[in-house]
Protein backbone atom coordinates (compact mmCIF):
# COMPACT_ATOMS: atom_id res chain seq x y z
CA UNK A 1 0.00 0.00 0.00
CA UNK A 2 1.05 3.58 -0.51
CA UNK A 3 0.07 7.10 0.39
CA UNK A 4 -2.08 9.69 -1.30
CA UNK A 5 -0.53 13.17 -1.35
CA UNK A 6 -2.68 16.18 -2.11
CA UNK A 7 -1.20 19.43 -3.43
CA UNK A 8 -3.36 22.56 -3.49
CA UNK A 9 -0.87 25.30 -4.36
CA UNK A 10 0.36 26.53 -7.73
CA UNK A 11 3.81 25.12 -8.58
CA UNK A 12 4.77 28.60 -9.83
CA UNK A 13 4.13 30.20 -6.47
CA UNK A 14 5.08 27.60 -3.88
CA UNK A 15 7.28 24.50 -3.75
CA UNK A 16 4.51 22.24 -2.38
CA UNK A 17 4.39 20.05 -5.49
CA UNK A 18 8.17 19.86 -5.71
CA UNK A 19 8.36 18.69 -2.09
CA UNK A 20 5.47 16.26 -2.44
CA UNK A 21 7.38 14.64 -5.29
CA UNK A 22 10.74 14.78 -3.56
CA UNK A 23 9.65 13.40 -0.20
CA UNK A 24 7.35 10.59 -1.25
CA UNK A 25 7.95 6.93 -1.87
CA UNK A 26 7.73 5.23 -5.25
CA UNK A 27 4.17 4.09 -5.80
CA UNK A 28 2.66 7.16 -4.17
CA UNK A 29 -0.36 8.85 -5.69
CA UNK A 30 -0.26 12.64 -6.04
CA UNK A 31 -3.57 14.40 -6.46
CA UNK A 32 -3.55 18.02 -7.67
CA UNK A 33 -6.46 20.08 -6.35
CA UNK A 34 -7.44 23.77 -6.20
CA UNK A 35 -4.50 25.90 -7.48
CA UNK A 36 -2.42 22.71 -7.51
CA UNK A 37 -4.04 21.77 -10.84
CA UNK A 38 -1.85 24.30 -12.63
CA UNK A 39 0.87 21.68 -12.20
CA UNK A 40 -1.05 19.43 -14.60
CA UNK A 41 -0.77 21.89 -17.50
CA UNK A 42 1.26 21.15 -20.61
CA UNK A 43 3.97 23.50 -21.75
CA UNK A 44 4.81 25.13 -18.43
CA UNK A 45 8.11 25.41 -16.59
CA UNK A 46 6.79 22.76 -14.16
CA UNK A 47 6.01 20.17 -16.83
CA UNK A 48 9.40 18.43 -16.80
CA UNK A 49 9.22 18.00 -13.02
CA UNK A 50 5.75 16.46 -13.22
CA UNK A 51 6.71 14.15 -16.08
CA UNK A 52 9.79 13.09 -14.16
CA UNK A 53 7.67 12.20 -11.15
CA UNK A 54 5.44 9.98 -13.25
CA UNK A 55 8.29 7.51 -13.65
CA UNK A 56 7.46 5.93 -10.33
CA UNK A 57 4.43 7.87 -9.04
CA UNK A 58 0.93 8.32 -10.32
CA UNK A 59 -0.38 11.85 -10.90
CA UNK A 60 -4.03 12.85 -10.73
CA UNK A 61 -5.87 16.17 -11.12
CA UNK A 62 -9.35 17.11 -9.94
CA UNK A 63 -11.72 17.78 -12.82
CA UNK A 64 -13.84 20.52 -11.24
CA UNK A 65 -10.76 22.57 -10.34
CA UNK A 66 -9.32 22.13 -13.85
CA UNK A 67 -12.60 23.36 -15.35
CA UNK A 68 -12.82 26.40 -13.07
CA UNK A 69 -9.30 27.36 -14.18
CA UNK A 70 -10.05 26.88 -17.87
CA UNK A 71 -7.61 23.99 -18.26
CA UNK A 72 -9.15 21.81 -20.98
CA UNK A 73 -8.44 18.07 -21.23
CA UNK A 74 -6.15 18.58 -24.24
CA UNK A 75 -3.93 20.87 -22.15
CA UNK A 76 -3.42 18.32 -19.40
CA UNK A 77 -0.06 16.53 -19.47
CA UNK A 78 -0.38 13.04 -20.99
CA UNK A 79 -0.43 10.45 -18.24
CA UNK A 80 -2.04 12.69 -15.63
CA UNK A 81 -5.39 11.11 -14.81
CA UNK A 82 -8.33 13.46 -14.40
CA UNK A 83 -10.68 12.40 -11.60
CA UNK A 84 -13.98 13.73 -10.28
CA UNK A 85 -15.04 13.94 -6.63
CA UNK A 86 -15.98 10.25 -6.59
CA UNK A 87 -12.54 9.45 -7.96
CA UNK A 88 -11.02 11.52 -5.15
CA UNK A 89 -12.90 9.36 -2.64
CA UNK A 90 -11.71 6.19 -4.39
CA UNK A 91 -8.09 7.38 -4.09
CA UNK A 92 -8.51 8.10 -0.38
CA UNK A 93 -9.93 4.63 0.10
CA UNK A 94 -7.26 2.90 -1.97
CA UNK A 95 -4.31 4.38 -0.08
CA UNK A 96 -2.99 3.93 3.47
CA UNK A 97 -3.28 7.57 4.41
CA UNK A 98 -3.68 11.04 3.01
CA UNK A 99 -0.97 13.65 3.43
CA UNK A 100 -1.66 17.24 2.41
CA UNK A 101 1.08 19.47 0.99
CA UNK A 102 -0.19 23.03 1.46
CA UNK B 1 -9.27 71.55 -10.06
CA UNK B 2 -8.22 68.33 -11.67
CA UNK B 3 -6.82 65.70 -9.37
CA UNK B 4 -6.59 62.64 -11.59
CA UNK B 5 -3.93 60.16 -10.60
CA UNK B 6 -2.54 57.17 -12.45
CA UNK B 7 -3.57 54.05 -10.56
CA UNK B 8 -2.15 50.61 -11.24
CA UNK B 9 -3.61 47.43 -9.81
CA UNK B 10 -0.92 44.76 -9.73
CA UNK B 11 -2.34 41.21 -9.79
CA UNK B 12 0.00 38.31 -9.09
CA UNK B 13 -2.33 35.58 -7.78
CA UNK B 14 -4.31 32.87 -9.51
CA UNK B 15 -8.11 33.13 -9.39
CA UNK B 16 -10.25 30.94 -7.09
CA UNK B 17 -7.55 29.36 -4.88
CA UNK B 18 -7.34 32.53 -2.79
CA UNK B 19 -9.52 35.62 -2.44
CA UNK B 20 -6.93 38.02 -3.90
CA UNK B 21 -8.20 38.09 -7.48
CA UNK B 22 -11.79 38.70 -6.43
CA UNK B 23 -10.80 41.35 -3.89
CA UNK B 24 -8.75 43.15 -6.52
CA UNK B 25 -11.72 43.22 -8.89
CA UNK B 26 -13.93 44.62 -6.13
CA UNK B 27 -11.49 47.42 -5.38
CA UNK B 28 -11.09 48.20 -9.09
CA UNK B 29 -14.85 48.47 -9.49
CA UNK B 30 -15.18 50.67 -6.40
CA UNK B 31 -12.25 52.82 -7.49
CA UNK B 32 -13.83 53.27 -10.92
CA UNK B 33 -16.35 55.61 -9.33
CA UNK B 34 -13.61 58.15 -8.66
CA UNK B 35 -12.61 58.95 -12.25
CA UNK B 36 -8.95 58.07 -11.95
CA UNK B 37 -6.72 56.83 -14.76
CA UNK B 38 -6.76 53.10 -14.09
CA UNK B 39 -4.68 50.25 -15.49
CA UNK B 40 -4.32 46.64 -14.39
CA UNK B 41 -1.11 44.64 -14.57
CA UNK B 42 -1.16 40.85 -14.52
CA UNK B 43 2.05 39.01 -13.60
CA UNK B 44 3.09 35.60 -12.28
CA UNK B 45 0.00 33.46 -11.54
CA UNK B 46 -2.10 36.60 -11.97
CA UNK B 47 -2.09 35.95 -15.73
CA UNK B 48 -4.37 32.97 -15.06
CA UNK B 49 -7.09 35.45 -14.12
CA UNK B 50 -7.51 36.35 -17.80
CA UNK B 51 -7.49 32.85 -19.33
CA UNK B 52 -10.76 32.33 -21.17
CA UNK B 53 -13.02 29.31 -20.78
CA UNK B 54 -13.47 29.12 -17.02
CA UNK B 55 -16.34 26.86 -15.94
CA UNK B 56 -17.18 26.78 -12.24
CA UNK B 57 -20.38 24.76 -12.59
CA UNK B 58 -18.90 21.81 -10.70
CA UNK B 59 -17.01 23.87 -8.12
CA UNK B 60 -19.76 25.68 -6.24
CA UNK B 61 -17.88 28.97 -6.76
CA UNK B 62 -18.99 32.12 -8.53
CA UNK B 63 -17.44 32.45 -11.98
CA UNK B 64 -16.23 36.03 -11.92
CA UNK B 65 -14.49 35.87 -15.30
CA UNK B 66 -17.33 37.76 -17.06
CA UNK B 67 -16.68 40.72 -14.75
CA UNK B 68 -13.26 41.29 -16.34
CA UNK B 69 -14.95 41.81 -19.71
CA UNK B 70 -16.91 44.74 -18.27
CA UNK B 71 -13.86 46.59 -16.97
CA UNK B 72 -13.66 48.72 -20.12
CA UNK B 73 -17.12 50.05 -19.29
CA UNK B 74 -15.85 51.08 -15.85
CA UNK B 75 -13.16 53.31 -17.26
CA UNK B 76 -10.27 50.87 -17.05
CA UNK B 77 -8.11 51.82 -20.01
CA UNK B 78 -5.41 49.12 -20.04
CA UNK B 79 -5.04 45.49 -18.98
CA UNK B 80 -1.35 44.70 -19.26
CA UNK B 81 -0.08 41.12 -19.15
CA UNK B 82 3.55 40.22 -18.52
CA UNK B 83 4.83 38.18 -21.48
CA UNK B 84 7.41 36.22 -19.50
CA UNK B 85 4.72 35.08 -17.06
CA UNK B 86 2.59 33.83 -19.96
CA UNK B 87 5.50 31.95 -21.51
CA UNK B 88 6.47 30.26 -18.24
CA UNK B 89 2.92 28.90 -18.07
CA UNK B 90 2.68 27.70 -21.67
CA UNK B 91 0.19 30.45 -22.51
CA UNK B 92 -0.08 32.96 -25.35
CA UNK B 93 -2.19 36.07 -25.86
CA UNK B 94 -4.64 33.84 -27.78
CA UNK B 95 -5.55 32.10 -24.51
CA UNK B 96 -6.74 35.34 -22.94
CA UNK B 97 -10.12 37.03 -22.93
CA UNK B 98 -10.62 40.21 -24.93
CA UNK B 99 -11.91 43.34 -23.24
CA UNK B 100 -13.42 46.15 -25.28
CA UNK B 101 -13.28 49.82 -24.36
CA UNK B 102 -15.32 52.78 -25.52
CA UNK B 103 -15.31 56.44 -24.60
CA UNK B 104 -19.00 57.28 -24.52
CA UNK B 105 -18.36 61.01 -25.04
CA UNK B 106 -15.95 60.88 -27.98
CA UNK B 107 -17.19 57.48 -29.25
CA UNK B 108 -13.59 56.38 -29.52
CA UNK B 109 -13.51 52.58 -29.48
CA UNK B 110 -10.83 49.99 -28.87
CA UNK B 111 -11.69 46.34 -29.60
CA UNK B 112 -9.29 44.89 -27.07
CA UNK B 113 -7.42 46.63 -24.27
CA UNK B 114 -5.63 43.46 -23.12
CA UNK B 115 -1.98 43.88 -24.09
CA UNK B 116 1.05 41.63 -23.55
CA UNK B 117 4.11 43.63 -22.49
CA UNK B 118 7.78 42.78 -21.97
CA UNK B 119 9.82 43.42 -18.83
CA UNK B 120 11.12 46.82 -19.97
CA UNK B 121 7.57 48.00 -20.54
CA UNK B 122 6.51 46.69 -17.12
CA UNK B 123 9.27 48.74 -15.52
CA UNK B 124 8.20 51.84 -17.43
CA UNK B 125 4.50 51.40 -16.68
CA UNK B 126 5.10 50.89 -12.98
CA UNK B 127 7.40 53.90 -12.83
CA UNK B 128 4.76 56.06 -14.52
CA UNK B 129 2.07 55.00 -12.04
CA UNK B 130 1.50 57.30 -9.09
CA UNK B 131 -0.26 54.68 -6.98
CA UNK B 132 0.22 50.90 -7.17
CA UNK B 133 -2.20 48.59 -5.39
CA UNK B 134 -0.85 45.06 -4.93
CA UNK B 135 -2.90 41.90 -4.82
Amino acid sequence: MADLLTVNKSPFEKNSLELAIKYSQPGSAILLIEDGVYGAMKGTVAEAMVKGAMGDKKMYALKSDLKARAIKDDRVIDGVEVVDYAGFVDLVEANDKVQAWL
Amino acid sequence: MSDIKKFMYLNRRAPYGTIYAWESLEVVLIGAAFDQEVSLMFMDDGVFQLVKGSDTSESDMKNFMPTYRTLGDYGVRHLYVDKASLEARGLTADDLIEVAWEDFETEEEVDNIVEAVDADQVVQLMAESEVVFSF
